[in-house]
């Protein structure tokens, strides 16, 4: 067998966006039928690689052979006809249509002229029972669980006859029993040959469930391991590198004073609870972290939190105020800054000039506006201060923000944040999507203000940067804060059995 | 080349290709049915260009220009009032009524007449709002319906209770006369034609607009919603709030469009009075791309060709040419719009990598 | 979960499809059995009559034609508000190609002019991302413009004018079926059961008797066709692969694309197929409706077309249903007073059955108020003795503003209905 050719095998693939190079000399070995983790950070290149692999991007050098010939992916359509398939982190599933439709799409049987849903039904079921992917052919997507839309996708891409299966982050939606019977769905398709390709910068899980791992840092491809020969501390090293600046903020500026205090809040989307007597206090100098894995709650709660969704139950204050029943623009006049975990969608007007940008969330106050009317003046000396301060690389503050990399989008939106001197800060994933000097920088900045007497709110999705900036470190599980740990004793290991329920609260 | 006046020049492309374009065709079309288009040029620019002309570009532009805002202020933030048609033609039925019904100087006679029509148009318009912020119904759809209803209701309203009492074989229906003291007098005269004292309030309600929309922390808020509700609202704005204030003041500027026709010029709702402004008014906000100056500037071009086509008869050329002057105009320049506003994009993506490319050079060069 | 809370009865796809057609037969029971009892009662016998009923299809045909011309576009994602425009052309060309070369060719040159209404909006909404509302706005416009011209050039002196043509003869068939409904096949007089039947005056029996006829008895081939293509939209949208292909662009264009769907060409064809449609809706105008081309002819008919599409929650039966009720409302407002005033007992029955309906249901504030507008129709109906014209002008349009008002939630447009979509493009 060893004779075999490789499923996949890249070779220097380079990538280069403008201002980014994306992925640099990246090379990946996969062997037919087994599963291949691809880790790495946030922003390594992991994603680019897989859609060049796809044929969604088309790199700017290097070759790409699949079963030991080489191939020219210029469209999904390419990768597809050399029995390669994605599953997109994102669904791409048309919810108003039904399982049956999503999965023929592109590839219909027809029957005298109309669709055959008949045969399609039948092949439909055949490949459920085959590769043990349960599904009602006839249902609407839209009535489906998340895991039950990922095997959507995954069927879409077996339903062409794909072998070779990428998986992009595909864990991150889910809750820990789904990513469980996701992982018996992978080890049936191993079973039936299927070779398998896996996004991920979830250590534990990679270890888990792959034959061999290749790590990917900041372009480039660092080793390729296997499982059994590393520990979940090697590999991480492996994947930030030796000379990442952890972020360490050890001194303590905690003072007594509470800014933010959060008393037995809940919060109900529809029928369910998605936020459930969470209690927290913040003081001023204190950093605190909120560990979760995504869509255990953290949105809602910074919802709450910023008067865009009205909490059920429960109380907020800041500093001596009740501010629960506040609307938004009165907590920001009152001191609550705001970092949104998306930029493009929260975050920024794209193409409107840096400095209506630099104003957004702060249009009410000075330097920004005086009485009902705007001061071009003062905003634009205010914009430049930022663009300054938070080294923005931009031609000046009359660029639309568009034309920005997403790194000094991200500096542009924290300067404008913390210039103001809130006295609260909701940073939902501060350093996500940019690059690891950036990253350092935004932490200095951070630690910085904390000692100005800053209370923060952290919400993130890298462990390391909750522990080494965090003063207090709850985990969020389902809705509700399962575990209150010290961040100067956690382990990334522990905090991520605590993350997935795997261990329960000791003090909560 | 400097980006700005690179990108300056990139949006001066769209009103001169459109303009290009709009002769093109009608050139085209002039020649297909035998006609000489530069001889037909030729006397529209000379026709077009008397004083009476002049005046009467002005007159016919005032309106448009009135409907142009009102659609624009909604364009602005991504709301499409397509019912300014409806909304000018209660309102100015409404205030001719109420109007005529009351006496006070004159002054005041005519600021009544106005919020009457502004509080009207603001009221219809503001149904649409709270039904698409309380209801969720788009306000397309919503604004198309209340147009149709406008018209009933309206007609309904002036046969049974607003109409002046007729002679017995009389058939004109229409509101009773407004006294003098509700009347606009005229700016001046030029060339035999009235030039109506309407374009100042007009001008004016230009200028507020302008400043409202790009000078004030509402205008912040409404360009952010239109830009970006998600941000907008994490930013602070109240989009629901939002959307109703802005159809009101959409509203209430579209019940002014009717008011220099019937204030200078008719002094009553008669079935003769002006249709089809508010459509109108969706064509100058396009091709004025939203903005009070290029709404002026489209006002006055449309006003211009429709005075200006009236000596095409004369000359045996049917005049409904320009009609279709019009809708290339339109057309060319929405679509212009678009292709010019991704390749300043380009352009401005190009410009801020150079500045982070020579940023960073600099940041090695200190640190070697 | 959230979506546990969707009405099942809603859902898309072929269980869908039949639930809700056979729901609105009940319903359209349930209709009939009203109208008669209060035909009975108040003695307004157009209420129910063969002729009103025949002047209703011959109103909807253009309606629905229109709303599904809309259905056609809006499936495949891009929103149509130059409807009305296209229909506009599609007079204009109808009475030309009719005026010149005879009914049929009216009709293909109709179809033909509407569909290029319908490639301008393609270019300028698939093509050149323009917003979809300002495209349409602008196509309404240019049409407008366009016809005006045409008619100067090519109907003044002709017999015609700047805003008309001259008259249009037509010669196309009308069908009815014999024995049941009359007509002379082949120099036969034919017997007219139907027709009979419904002179009895018998309660229901009559009044099922005179509907049948309304959709026997001189139909225009062209109303054939029209009431042919809402079944045949039905399958070809869901039920071919083209359809889906289409189908999926208004969805999720992204998925589509990633599955190799030319997004860009299913959205083309959606927004031609619309525009034709549109323009088969013109040419019925002027060649069933009125005999002669006349500048404002379309009287917001696409817009309506439009309403009834949103009103049938982008579903052909619920399109067909909407422009019925519409053409209807029409019907009556031009026969016959008598029967508006009667219509209006009919509407309060009617939302006071849904007011009880409601509180079963344990809806009480939607129960409540609908009981207490039928309450209000109610003195209306005992106080008044007729109905302004105007107000029953205004139905359709007061109808869809309160349907949307009560049920926008519940209506599932496609889901990338009005987004722009460039191709490459790799978020939704």
């Amino acid at each position: 067998m060893d004779e075999q050719a490789p499923a996949v095998e890249l070779k220097a693939i380079t990538k280069t966006f403008p201002g980014v190079v994306a992925n640099d000399d990246v090379n990946l070995t996969v062997t037919p039928g087994e599963i291949h983790a691809v880790v790495g950070e946030n922003g390594a290149g992991k994603s680019t690689l897989m859609k060049i692999l796809y044929g969604m991007i088309r790199p700017d050098g290097g070759t790409i052979s699949v079963n030991g010939r080489e191939v020219h992916l210029r469209s999904p359509k390419d990768a597809i006809a050399s029995g390669i398939g994605m599953v997109h982190q994102h669904f791409m599933l048309a919810t108003n249509l039904t399982v049956l439709e999503n999965v023929i799409l592109g590839s219909e049987p027809t029957h005298g002229g109309a669709l055959d849903f008949d045969a399609a039904r039948d092949r439909i079921r055949d490949l459920s029972e085959t590769y043990g992917v349960p599904l009602d052919p006839d249902r609407l997507v839209e009535d489906l669980a998340v895991g039950e839309r990922q095997r959507v996708e995954i069927l879409k891409v077996l339903y062409r006859g794909a072998q070779i299966l990428i998986l992009d982050e595909p864990t991150a939606v889910l809750v820990p029993q789904e990513v469980e019977e996701l992982f018996r769905n992978l080890e049936d398709l191993k079973g039936r040959g299927v070779t398998i390709i896996f996004i991920s910068h979830k250590l534990d899980e990679v270890l888990e469930i792959a034959d061999s791992i290749t790590v990917i840092r900041a372009g480039h491809t660092v080793a390729t391991v296997k499982p059994r020969s590393v520990t979940a501390r090697q590999l991480a090293e492996l994947m930030v590198g030796s000379e990442l600046p952890t972020p360490e903020t050890r001194e303590s500026t905690v003072t007594d004073e509470v800014m933010l205090s959060v008393r037995q809040m809940g919060v109900r989307v529809g029928e369910r609870w998605t936020l459930q007597d969470v209690s927290f206090d913040i003081r001023r100098g204190e950093i605190l972290g909120i560990a979760g894995v995504e869509g255990n709650g953290q949105r809602e709660l910074v919802d709450a939190i910023m008067g865009m969704r009205p909490p059920q139950q429960g109380s907020i204050h800041l500093g001596g105020d009740d501010v629960t029943l506040w609307s938004s623009r009165r907590r920001r006049e009152a001191g609550i800054g705001y970092v949104p975990e998306d930029r493009h969608l929260r975050g920024l007007l794209l193409p409107s000039p840096l400095w209506e940008n630099a104003m957004l969330g702060k249009q009410t106050m000075p330097p920004f506006s005086s009485g009902p009317w705007i001061d071009r003046r003062g905003a634009h000396q205010r914009t430049v201060d930022v663009i300054r301060e938070y080294h923005v690389a931009t031609p000046g503050p009359d660029t639309p923000a568009l034309a920005l990399s997403g790194g000094n989008q991200q500096r542009l939106i924290l300067g404008r944040e913390m210039i103001a001197e809130p006295k609260v800060l909701i940073a939902a994933q501060p350093t996500r999507g940019i690059d690891v000097g950036a990253q350092a920088a935004v932490w200095e900045q951070i630690r910085g203000a904390r000692a100005a007497g800053l209370a923060l709110l952290l919400i993130s999705a890298d462990l390391e940067e909750l522990i080494g900036l965090s003063d207090t470190l709850y985990v969020i599980l389902r809705g509700t804060l399962v575990a209150k740990l010290d961040p100067a004793t956690v382990t990334p290991e522990e905090l991520g059995s605590y993350m997935t329920g795997a261990r329960e609260a000791a003090s909560a | 080349m400097n980006t700005r006046i690179k990108v300056a020049l990139l949006w001066l492309l769209v009103p001169v290709s459109a303009i290009v374009l709009a002769l093109g065709v009608s050139s085209l079309v002039l020649i297909i049915i035998g006609e000489n288009p530069l001889s037909a040029f030729r006397s529209m620019a000379s026709y077009g260009t008397q004083p009476n002309s002049l005046a009467s570009m002005v007159n016919r532009a005032v309106p448009l220009y009135v409907a142009g805002l009102a659609v624009a202020i909604g364009f602005k933030m991504n709301l499409f009032n397509i019912g300014v048609e409806g909304q000018y033609r209660l309102a100015a039925l409404l205030s001719a009524a109420a109007g005529a019904a009351v006496t006070l100087p004159a002054p005041l006679h005519i600021a009544f007449i106005m919020l009457v029509a502004m509080a009207v148009g603001a009221s219809w318009a503001g149904i649409a709002g709270v039904l698409r912020v309380k209801r969720g119904v788009h306000e397309v759809v919503s604004t198309i319906m209340l147009n149709f209803i406008a018209t009933g209701v309206g007609a309904y309203l002036l046969a049974n209770y607003l109409r002046k009492p007729r002679l017995p074989n009389e058939l004109i229906i229409q509101t009773r006369q407004i006294p003098r003291s509700g009347a606009l007098p005229n700016l001046a005269v030029v060339g035999g034609e009235d030039l109506r004292s309407f374009l100042v309030i007009a001008i004016a309600v230009g200028i507020a607009v302008y400043v409202l929309i790009w000078r004030t922390r509402f205008g912040y808020d409404l360009r952010a919603t239109g830009i970006n509700p998600e941000a907008a609202r994490a930013s602070g704005v109240d989009p629901n709030r939002m959307i109703v204030r802005t159809m009101l003041i959409s509203g209430a500027i579209a019940g002014l469009i009717g008011m220099s026709d019937l204030l200078g010029f008719f002094h009553a709702y008669t079935l003769d009075f002006p249709t089809g402004l508010g459509f109108d008014g969706i064509a100058v906000a396009l091709v004025g791309l939203n903005h009070p100056a290029g709404i002026a500037v489209a006002a006055l071009l449309f006003g211009w060709v429709d005075r200006a086509a009236q000596i095409l008869d004369l000359e045996g050329i049917p005049k409904e040419v320009i009609i279709i002057t019009k809708g290339v105009i339109i057309l060319s320049v929405v679509v212009a719009y678009e292709v010019v506003r991704r390749i300043v994009q380009a352009q401005q993506i190009k410009a801020a990598a150079e500045a982070t490319r020579k940023l960073e050079a600099k940041k090695e060069a200190v640190a070697a | 979960m959230s979506w546990a809370a969707v009405d099942t009865a809603q859902v898309e796809g072929e269980k869908g499809g039949r639930l809700e057609a056979r729901r609105i037969l009940y319903l359209l029971g349930l209709v009939i059995l009203l109208l008669s009892a209060v035909r009975s009662f108040t003695d307004a016998s157009d209420l129910t009559s063969s002729n009103t009923y025949g002047a209703a299809l011959r109103l909807a045909v253009p309606i629905l034609l229109a709303g599904l011309g809309g259905l056609y576009a809006e499936r495949t994602g891009v929103v149509n508000i130059g409807l009305e425009g296209m229909m506009i052309l599609g007079t204009w060309f109808g009475a030309w190609g009719g005026v010149e070369f005879g009914a049929w060719w009216g009709v293909v040159l109709g179809i033909l002019g509407g569909a290029m209404g319908g490639l301008v909006h393609a270019v300028a909404t698939v093509s050149f991302g323009v917003n979809q509302i300002v495209s349409g706005v602008a196509v309404n416009i240019l049409a407008a413009g366009v016809t005006r011209f045409l008619s100067v050039i090519a109907f003044t002196g002709h017999g015609g004018g700047a805003t008309q043509s001259p008259q249009v003869t037509s010669n196309l068939p009308n069908l009815t079926v014999p024995v049941l409904a009359g007509g002379k096949p082949f120099g036969w007089q034919s017997p007219d059961l139907l027709g009979w039947f419904e002179r009895q005056q018998w309660f229901l029996v009559s009044d099922v008797a005179a509907l049948f006829r309304g959709f026997m008895a001189e139909l225009s081939i062209l109303t054939v066709i029209t009431l042919l293509l809402v079944p045949a939209t039905y399958f070809f949208l869901w039920r071919t692969r083209l359809g889906l292909r289409m189908r999926s662009a208004g969805e999720n264009p992204v998925a589509a694309e990633s599955l190799g769907v030319p997004v860009y060409t299913m959205k083309y064809l959606g927004v031609v197929i619309s525009g034709a449609l549109a323009g088969l809706a013109g040419a019925f105008l002027v060649l069933e409706a009125a005999g002669i081309y006349r500048e404002g002819q379309t009287g917001g008919r696409g817009y309506i077309g439009l309403a009834a599409m949103i009103f049938g929650n982008w579903r052909p039966t619920g399109v067909a249903a909407a422009a019925g009720l519409f053409g209807y409302t029409d019907a009556l407002n031009l026969r016959s007073a008598q029967a508006v005033h009667a219509l209006l007992l009919f509407a309060a029955i009617a939302l006071l059955g849904l007011g009880v309906w409601y509180l079963v249901r344990g809806r009480i504030s939607a129960g409540l108020l609908s009981g207490a507008i039928g309450v209000l129709v109610l003195v209306w109906y005992a106080v008044a003795e007729d109905v302004p014209r105007q107000f029953i002008f205004i139905t359709p349009y007061v109808a869809t503003l309160l349907v949307l008002a009560v049920a926008s939630q519940r209506l599932r447009p496609p889901a990338a209905d009005a987004l722009p979509y460039r191709r490459g493009q790799q978020t939704s």
